[in-house]
């Protein structure tokens, strides 16, 4: 009947008016300025460095394999690694970045450094307000201004960032019970080969004679 | 004597402050003119005092009913509509409404745009002389007892007649633009307000031939004392008031009918080579035409300012019930905007002179038979049938009648 749709329409609309002074489902504007406003646990703005503990310079994760950087689709990354190594978490030497800087004003908030990097180290952060007045300088952050300690990831992304805490937390678990029981080995092996009498030393290996390829 | 009957007139003629200020205001004047000059000059005054109220009144409700719009189109989108702007130099914000005082002074300060090819005058003179007939037609409308501003005897005429040559001034606007969208959607207008014309006025017969008047004072009288008497609750009434609301929103230019300045369809049509306050002014005359409009429906359909209970006519002043009505149309109005897509043009032609012109025929039908049969239920059984069950065929008859072809490709092929 000619009409009908007409009266339905109408209906929802109505809903929809007196609807949004009692629900919130109707009425999801957020009033920013005077509300801070509420982000939702995925939102993506800018990358930031992940460090643990206290000093940037120690806990830093980034080992400066350059994955990010050659990933980045509009390329706004920029890495220098460092000369000489420092311990990870798990004790291992590894490089780090001497140089590491992002320009925001390039960077197109993809999120893909952050998919692709494999020590997770590289994050998005949730912050939007970096207007700033100068739009060279001001928007290129240094490796000083990206990092940020693991307690404000913990803060702004919680379910990933738990996961990943234990995930580390069992593999330094499990490198500590490794480097453990390899020292227990070793010590066991010096024992034994201390305990056993003094023999022929073994015939050397084809490799170690083979002439080295050219 | 008791507090109420000493309270009861002093309120209910709380509105007549307006004519007998203006007596009273005329009446001390009088003492310092020369005779010579009385007569012109109160009777130059009584006009002048007679339209002012008008001209403010309405132009500020054109504001308020822009931020009315606004706020409650974004509450049926689920958004809050403009609420930042608040008086300038005090720390409130009143809900966004300072937001039409801001457009006001955005509008007079952008640039006034003439195109080179323009017709210059007419160019201007459209937008201006649009405010014309958008204002006359408030001079036949009763908006309280004894607050009419003139008394014709053919006042209903006297707003179609005004009304319409408002198709003239839009068309006015598009061939003076020189633009091929602002003329053809002139035409599309003047097409559609001729179109809705004919039920628009055609639907009002049915309250002429009741009352017997084309006076529109005479027509609210007869609708005094409560809902019983309102036009609108017979089965006539209804039918018409309904047909008369969809022809005003298509006289009025409002959504669905607002295609001859859709913006997706014909860039603004008309309005597109005009910026700044010209713009505003077809603005203004587009929302007092919708007022003018509403106006008429209430004194035609809804008890004009009478009361809907007969004892609440000795507490609450005629004008306080008028403006409310009249309130609630826009409501409807913005309700209806909020609501519906805009036609097709083919769609709006189809509905105007398939539907709405045989419908309003059979209420005009049905007014007659009412006054013969002399109402009771024996009436709503056969004037309501008279009007349901053509409307019930015809809503049939528009579906079926549309058959889908596979379109043909004359020439690109």
């Amino acid at each position: 009947m000619l009409g009908t749709g007409l009266i339905k329409g109408m209906g929802e609309t109505a809903r929809n008016f007196f609807g949004s002074y009692v629900d919130k489902d109707r009425l999801p504007t957020q009033e920013y300025p005077e509300v801070p406003a509420q982000l939702k646990e995925n939102t993506r703005q800018f990358p930031i460095l992940v460090f643990d503990g206290e000093d940037p310079d120690k806990g830093l994760r980034c080992v400066s394999c350059q994955i990010c950087e050659k990933e980045c689709p509009p390329k706004c990354i920029y890495i220098v690694k460092s000369k000489d190594k420092k311990p990870d978490f798990l004790g291992k030497p590894q490089i780090y970045p001497a140089t590491f800087d992002i320009d925001l004003s390039v960077c197109m908030s993809c999120g893909i450094c952050a998919e692709v990097c494999p020590f997770e180290a590289i994050f998005m952060d949730t912050e939007f307000e970096i207007a700033t007045a100068d739009r060279f300088g001001g928007l290129l952050a240094n490796r000083e201004q990206l990092a940020k300690p693991n307690s404000h990831l913990q803060k702004i992304h919680p379910t990933m960032a738990k996961e990943i805490d234990d995930r580390r937390a069992d593999a330094s678990v499990k490198a500590a019970a490794k480097a453990k029981a390899d020292a227990e080995s070793k010590a066991k092996a010096a024992a034994a080969e201390a305990a056993k009498p003094k023999s022929e030393p073994p015939p050397p290996t084809p490799a170690s004679t083979a002439p080295v390829a050219s | 004597m008791s507090l109420t009957s000493l309270a009861a007139p002093i309120l209910a003629n709380a509105d007549q402050f307006l004519v007998d200020g203006k007596h009273a205001v005329i009446a001390w004047l009088v003492h310092f003119l020369p005779v010579a000059w009385q007569d012109v000059i109160t009777g130059g005054l009584s006009i002048l005092l007679t339209i002012a109220p008008i001209t403010i009144g309405f132009a500020t409700l054109f504001a308020l009913s822009t931020w009315l719009e606004r706020k409650g189109l974004g509450r049926i989108q689920n958004r809050m509509g403009p609420n930042r702007v608040g008086l300038p130099f005090l720390p409130w914000k009143l809900y966004g409404l300072g937001q039409p005082m801001a457009d006001g002074i955005k509008m007079l300060i952008k640039e006034d745009i003439v195109p080179r090819n323009a017709d210059k005058v007419l160019h201007f003179i459209a937008p201006v002389a649009l405010l014309v007939p958008a204002f006359l037609a408030f001079s036949v409308i009763p908006y309280g007892d004894g607050m009419v501003p003139i008394n014709l005897d053919a006042g209903l005429l006297f707003f179609f007649a005004i009304g319409a040559s408002t198709e003239l001034l839009v068309f006015c606007a598009g061939w003076a633009s020189r633009n091929k969208y602002a003329l053809l959607g002139s035409m599309r207008a003047i097409a559609q307000m001729i179109s809705y014309e004919l039920p628009l006025i055609i639907s009002t017969f049915s309250v002429i031939m009741a009352v017997g008047s084309l006076s529109l004072v005479a027509i609210v009288d007869a609708q005094a004392g409560g809902l019983a008497h309102w036009h609108v609750f017979t089965p006539w009434g209804i039918a018409g008031f309904i047909l008369f609301f969809i022809a005003s929103l298509a006289e009025a230019n409002r959504s669905p009918f607002d295609i001859p300045e859709g913006e997706s369809e014909i860039i603004a049509g008309h309005l597109i080579e005009y910026s700044g306050f010209k713009y505003a002014l077809f603005f203004m005359a587009e929302y007092l035409g919708m007022f003018a409009m509403g106006g008429l429906a209430i004194s035609l359909f809804l008890g004009g300012y009478h009361a809907p209970f007969a004892f609440l006519e000795g507490w609450v002043p005629g004008l306080v019930w008028f403006v409310g009505k009249l309130l609630v149309m826009i409501a409807m109005f913005i309700w209806v905007r909020g609501t519906m897509p805009r036609l097709r043009m083919d769609q709006l032609m189809n509905f105007a002179w398939k539907f709405m012109l045989p419908m309003s025929l059979l209420v005009v039908v049905a007014a007659g038979l009412w006054r013969f049969v002399g109402g009771g239920w024996v009436g709503w059984l056969i004037c309501g049938g008279l009007i349901v069950a053509p409307y019930l065929a015809l809503s049939r008859g528009l579906f079926k009648a549309r058959h889908w072809a596979k379109r043909e490709y004359r020439y690109a092929d």
